[in-house]
């Protein structure tokens, strides 16, 4: 039987669409500060000395990043109210996103740290920089900048993975292409159109995330930036 | 109402959930090792309309989610008339996935390959087909080790998203289970824990893989 595709039903749904993107943009901009603001703190102590707290840093990202998203996402959303905290569906997708992106972009980082040369820690001293000059002229920027790229594609890997909030019902993108689903019965018209639009906020994303390298790190940072692809992290 | 609680039982059908998962990341990683094999075959040809439709094909498939690939093959599936259980979909769709990223992952191993190599092979008179055969890819099958062993850890992570249309593995599993025993956190811990009793020691073997391929380079 020949299908015949119809495409102009989705017109009448643009509201839920465009609902759906704004809180999938608004998701993914809050644990992506989140995370990295997180990641930074993390991967500081992590390059500390051997100790407890660096133990405990890897034990966490080891376990978040050996364990499935949707699992986390389970567990935040099912499984907190059983200890006594209620979380409605947004609040448990960013806590969960948070959490995941923390562990990744703590793993990234810790990279760009342990690459910073010790010779130019020494030059910051010679220089008469205090500890916290130190810190954030010589550790922590030159160490970002060089990880900037892989960092954006997990913000962009983020991003894309936010659709598996759709499961704990966050009326996200991928939600909202569910529901309209369910009222028109266009599913593949409204899941083609979906995925465009997801393809469309993941080149979108990498241009910002681009242009915002620019500005922090210089040209050549932003140039890998925008033509790096994920990258696989064992 | 009497309510299951989370017990021995409970736990064997995780197990046997977890089979599922294992199947399903054996067939994305066959299924999608063998496609993502000529993309990046392509991705690497001398032919410039094969790199730029294999680049468009790896940009398309690392810009959208997983869960969009797994409803398109569903639904695309069954519009194209076919009844098919949702391993099929499952598959296929994990499948599409693997290739993309096996495919860039291997493009990046075949280029990583010293140019000098290629230019050797060549005055060899080897033909294309057997510089690739006996001396590039076996050279690049080295470097891919540690990172496509790194990607497996992904896929047995995002199988978990095939739960979504209702295919029965471990995610699912811990779903059902939770809905017979209202035991959230421990079911979900216990779900948590079986996926990293897999990934774990894949994660270690990756990163041992990358120490033993850089021995003796300077980095």
């Amino acid at each position: 039987m020949p299908y015949t595709f119809q495409f102009g039903v989705i017109a009448q749904y643009q509201n839920e669409i465009l609902a759906g993107i704004w809180m999938t943009i608004k998701l993914s901009v809050v644990s992506i500060v989140l995370g990295c603001a997180a990641g930074i703190v993390l991967a500081s102590i992590r390059s500390m000395k051997p100790g407890i707290s660096r133990f405990i840093v890897d034990a966490y990202v080891e376990i978040i990043r050996n364990t499935p998203f949707l699992v986390q996402l389970f567990i935040v959303y099912f499984g907190l109210p059983g200890l006594g905290f209620r979380v409605s569906a947004v609040t448990a997708a960013l806590i969960g996103m948070t959490i995941n992106l923390a562990a990744y972009s703590t793993e990234i980082i810790r990279a760009g740290i342990e690459s910073i040369h010790k010779s130019q820690i020494e030059a910051g001293e010679a220089l008469g920089f205090t500890k916290l000059q130190i810190y954030r002229h010589v550790i922590i920027m030159p160490a970002i900048a060089k990880v900037y790229p892989a960092l954006c594609s997990q913000f962009v890997l983020m991003m894309l993975a936010s659709s598996i909030c759709s499961a704990i019902s966050t009326n996200e993108l991928a939600a909202s292409a569910a529901f309209i689903e369910s009222q028109s019965f266009r599913s593949f018209e409204i899941y083609i159109v979906v995925t465009l639009i997801y393809l469309a906020l993941a080149l979108a994303m990498r241009g910002v995330l681009a242009l915002l390298g620019l500005w922090l790190f210089g040209r050549r940072v932003a140039r890998r930036t925008a033509v790096a692809l994920p990258e696989v992290q064992a | 109402m009497i309510l299951r609680t989370f017990g021995f039982s409970e736990f064997g059908f995780l197990l046997s959930a977890l089979v599922w998962t294992i199947i399903l990341t054996v067939i994305a990683l066959g299924g999608g090792g063998i496609i993502g094999f000529f993309v990046a075959l392509a991705r690497t040809s001398t032919h410039k309309w094969l790199r730029i439709i294999a680049g468009t094909y790896i940009q398309v498939i690392q810009g959208i989610p997983v869960l969009m690939i797994l409803f398109l093959s569903y639904y695309g599936l069954s519009l194209a008339g076919l009844q098919l259980p949702p391993l099929v979909a499952a598959g296929a769709s994990m499948t599409i996935y693997a290739s993309g990223y096996l495919g860039e992952i291997w493009r990046g191993c075949i280029q990583s390959v010293p140019k000098q190599q290629w230019e050797a092979s060549e005055s060899l008179a080897m033909t294309r087909a057997q510089q690739y055969r006996y001396v590039i890819l076996p050279q690049a099958l080295r470097i891919s080790l540690p990172s496509t062993v790194g990607f497996a850890v992904q896929v047995v992570k995002n199988t978990s998203i095939t739960s979504i249309i209702g295919f029965v593995e471990l995610a699912r599993a811990g779903q059902l289970i939770n809905n017979a025993t209202f035991q959230p956190f421990r079911v979900f811990l216990a779900v948590a824990a079986l996926y990293f009793v897999v990934c774990y020691p894949l994660s270690q073997l990756s990163r041992w893989l990358e120490r033993r391929l850089h021995v003796g380079s300077h980095r």
